[in-house]
């Protein structure tokens, strides 16, 4: 059995967009340690509402790590300290009695804040719409195994598919760069038949619209790669830029 | 008395399907661009109806409730897809996956319905590769496909286990195409708060913007509800935290019938309750059955021992461990449905065999397939789950046994549809979990996915066109007619009245207590006496809600804690609706156990004199016992007979 802990957290609240914010202090108290984070929240906000206080918001889903909509920036890194988990996996027991835990907003230009820890992510929605797709209609043409493709063509483009769009990669870099999210599907399409036919006009759609929204560029630091919860890799990255110099070299 | 007509279509079984799209109404292109279709929810089913519908021309307005539609709870699928591909050379065909899925479901779906579904499904794999869904393949680069529960054959296809996620990303790619197109609107963070009715057709509804908490109001000539199951009812499930009823309550309340309310699918591999401040239980994929054998021990003295904490599982020997379903299927084994599955397991822990603190546990071991296949092997088909399964229990599968026990996974009854999808409203239509038409009484594992897929890539896109045909005369609405006016104004009245309450308790109290009412009383194994008790009950918790809730905040802002208060209101409906349900189907079917009707043996005992039909439940007002209306289920191509996974 996991023991309880108690610990001081500090947590950003901002009731606004335009508002300015600030941290607040809250004291828990013999929080189990097989209490998940998000869990550990959900106390911390009934407490507030029997009080008549305000809860905080924080975005959170399915819970299980795969829906990407958890966010929360804690003790200086994106889902916490512990490595390839995303914020709902991490459990209190990997915390000490008597720490200060300090929760905080991606924190991005191309994620402005909406009110307490939850951003807004669209301009993920907005570079898939400008290519993030291979262009087929409803009623395929052909029989799934006709196109054949290697195992290890199809186990790494998996590899880049398992991006869940939380934006941790976002909220890491210290030029707010899009990159690994951007290239880990313009990877996956690439490596594949299916998306080769227009991996060139993939790539430059979804980098200019990249940069049209306000994140920054790539300057290999590896921070994104670290704190990815599900480990994509950088070598995403590079072919990404070999896909957009291809792409620039055709025009 | 209202009448309930199905629109199945003349002909043989496998001609159906085919002789439906021959002779169906379709809309020109030109008119396409003068129809506006809203669609609610951009899971599977919402975004590839979204999808299609954008790419044939019509002009689609889609909302999901998270920041974006690739949040939808879709995405947390683990296993697969089926298909009849036969790929594997073992047997496979279309009709095999349409009996599979009538067998499984214990006779309760709609025949036609179940058979289009199997007869799409090879299409959907088709769709999926195209799209560029990296699904697992063999050294030969073909398809790899693995085998799942209730069948005979391996027809599931699967990514890792992210299948969900994959199919979700690929529809999601669709849904942007057409987005960036201009074809399809998308409404992200906003909630469907009613549906608007002018002369008895769906035309539009009001939604929520949950940033500002302003009320919308949109028409539309069709409005589609896609926004998935009621599971979490139960408070405890393995649904997304936001997944809610609300859209589906509300339909009703509009006169859309609601089916099959009972049917609810309890799934037999989750990871045990660990406490009562838990938000969500978390599924560990069916898939996990093809390898891991389940047992509890076979004496008392060791389960005894192991609840205590002085004996460790893997000090028990082979010959003292009772392999329970080996033992009582041995044609099927692990790999029996999940209802079948999940009652062994309460059998065996009601005797006192549970092997965790609480007794409410079974293992589910991989000792034997390292033995037989390496760590290695195991590692690559199931390594992500078993990641998964040690972050949350801080236990290592590799070295001990997982441990698992049931939890509320997925709901076969929903609003009812026609053969067209069309709900009892006109212009109202529902797709994928947010139906009732395919499942019966239980769903096969890997079929969801499929459903939805077929729902909203391959049926809807051709359905839809059959009534909107008759719309094309109707010019766009203005949402600020009469109609819309009063709809809004009674949202904006329900949301004032839960905010002047003022009172004690918080929504989440009040939904736990909701939740264990249902799971102890409409669970797994349902009595009379204990769904009367469980009415009344929720009577209380209505009375208690309505009285004593307590929502702080503004309405005007965003809101989490009234989003909340609003879908328990309707969690609260959905509870008694499906208490009534299980009430008056007096056998015991697919998910749904009455212990009053059981063999000997414990099986589930069926009573197709009396009750092979759907349950289709007619709205009467608050707090008054729905009117009941039957779809009598008539099997031209079937013969009914008592499921048997044992020989």
């Amino acid at each position: 059995m996991d023991k309880n802990i108690s610990f001081t957290l500090k947590i950003w609240r901002q009731k606004s967009p335009k508002a300015k914010g600030a941290f607040a202090i809250y004291e828990m108290k013999d929080i189990p340690g097989d209490t998940s984070f998000l869990e550990m929240l959900d106390i911390l906000n009934e407490d507030l509402v029997n009080k008549g206080e305000e809860p905080v918001v924080f975005d959170h889903d399915c819970r299980e790590g795969i829906c990407g909509m958890c966010s929360l920036y804690i003790n200086g890194h994106p889902h916490g300290p512990e490595g390839a988990v995303t914020t709902c996996q991490l459990f209190m027991r990997k915390f000490k009695d008597g720490e200060t835990i300090t929760v905080e907003p991606w924190r991005s230009a191309g994620f402005p804040v909406i009110k307490d820890l939850i951003v807004d992510r669209t301009s993920y929605d907005k570079i898939i719409q400008a290519g993030g797709y291979v262009s087929v209609n409803t009623g395929a043409p052909e029989d799934a195994n006709t196109c054949r493709i290697s195992k290890e063509v199809a186990d790494e483009a998996m590899d880049s598919a398992s991006c869940i769009g939380c934006g941790a990669c976002v909220a890491a870099c210290k030029n707010g760069s899009a990159m690994l999210f951007v290239s880990a599907k313009v990877s996956q399409l690439a490596v594949l038949p299916q998306g080769k036919v227009e991996a060139a006009r993939r790539a430059k759609a979804m980098l200019s619209k990249m940069d049209e929204l306000g994140f920054g560029n790539c300057t290999n630091t590896r921070a994104c790669e670290a704190e990815c919860p599900k480990s994509i890799s950088i070598i995403n990255i590079a072919r990404l830029n070999r896909e957009y110099i291809k792409a620039k070299l055709k025009d | 008395m209202a009448t309930i007509e199905s629109k199945i279509p003349e002909g043989q079984l496998a001609e159906k399907w085919t002789n439906y799209k021959a002779h169906q109404k379709l809309v020109n292109p030109a008119n396409k661009r003068r129809l506006d279709v809203i669609i609610v929810g951009t899971g599977l089913a919402g975004a590839s109806a979204a999808a299609s519908l954008g790419e044939m021309g019509f002009q689609v307005l889609n909302f999901c409730i998270q920041d974006s539609p690739r949040r939808a709870h879709s995405i947390a699928a683990q296993g697969g897809i089926n298909a009849a591909k036969n790929y594997q050379n073992d047997g496979d065909s279309v009709y095999r996956l349409f009996y599979d899925t009538i067998k499984g479901g214990d006779y309760r779906s709609r025949e036609s319905n179940v058979y289009r579904l199997a007869e799409v499904s090879n299409a959907i794999i088709d769709q999926c590769v195209a799209q560029g869904v990296p699904f697992a393949r063999d050294y030969g680069g073909t398809l790899d496909n693995r085998s799942f529960g209730g069948a005979q054959v391996s027809r599931t296809f699967y990514a890792k286990g992210q299948t969900g996620q994959q199919l979700l990303l690929g529809a999601y790619s669709a849904l942007s195409r057409q987005v960036q197109k201009g074809t399809v609107k998308l409404f992200t963070r906003y909630e469907m708060m009613d549906v608007v009715m002018i002369d008895g057709r769906a035309r539009g509804i009001i939604a929520r913007n949950l940033i500002t908490g302003e009320l919308e109001r949109f028409s539309a000539h069709a409005v589609v509800i896609g926004t998935g199951g009621y599971g979490n009812a139960y408070f405890l499930s393995t649904n997304a935290m936001s997944c809610n009823c609300s859209a589906l309550i509300q339909c009703y309340k509009k006169g859309a019938y609601f089916a099959n309310p009972a049917f609810v699918q309890i799934h037999p591999t989750c990871i045990p309750v660990h406490g009562d401040k838990q938000s969500k239980l978390t599924l560990m994929s069916e898939s996990l059955r093809n390898d891991g054998r389940i047992w509890v021990p076979k004496k008392l003295e060791d389960a005894k021992a192991i609840q205590a904490g002085t004996k460790r599982p893997t000090e028990i020997p082979d010959e003292d461990r009772d392999f329970y379903l080996e033992r009582r299927y041995p044609a099927f084994g692990n790999l029996v449905p999940r209802d079948v599955a999940s009652r062994a397991a309460k059998e065996r822990c009601d005797a006192g065999y549970g092997v965790n603190p609480t007794g409410l546990a079974v293992f589910l071991d991989f000792k034997y397939a390292f033995d037989r296949l390496g760590k290695d092997v195991v590692a690559a088909r199931y390594g992500n789950l078993f990641d998964m399964y040690k972050e949350i229990t801080d236990e290592d599968p590799y070295t001990t046994p997982m441990m698992i026990f049931p939890a509320i996974h997925y709901t076969m009854g929903g609003i009812w549809v026609d053969y067209e999808l069309m709900t009892s409203v006109k212009g109202l239509f529902a797709i994928g979990e947010a139906n009732y038409s395919d499942h019966g009484a239980n769903r096969l594992g890997a079929s969801a996915l499929m459903q939805g897929l077929a729902d909203g890539y391959f049926v809807l896109p051709y359905t839809i066109q059959n009534y909107l045909s008759d719309q094309i005369s109707v010019p766009r609405f203005a949402n600020d007619s009469k109609e819309f006016l009063a709809a809004e104004k009674a949202v904006s009245d329900k949301i004032n009245k839960l905010m002047s309450i003022k009172g004690k308790r918080s929504v989440d109290s009040i939904h736990k207590e909701l939740g264990h009412i249902l799971w102890d009383c409409v669970g797994m194994g349902r009595t009379k006496e204990g769904l009367e008790k469980a009415i009344k009950e929720l009577a209380a918790i209505r009375k208690e809600f309505w009285s004593n809730v307590r929502v702080p905040g503004q309405v005007k802002d965003m809101n989490t804690e009234l989003e909340k208060a609003l879908r328990v209101a309707d969690f609260i409906d959905m509870g008694e609706l499906i208490a009534y349900d299980a009430l008056n189907r007096e056998e015991s079917c697919g998910g749904h156990f009455r212990e009053e009707h059981q063999t000997p043996e414990g099986e589930a005992k069926r009573d197709d004199e009396n009750f092979f039909y759907v349950s289709c439940w007619n709205y009467k007002g608050e707090g008054v016992k729905p009117e009941l209306l039957k779809e009598e289920l008539k099997y031209e191509f079937t013969k009914v007979q008592t499921r048997n996974y044992k020989a």
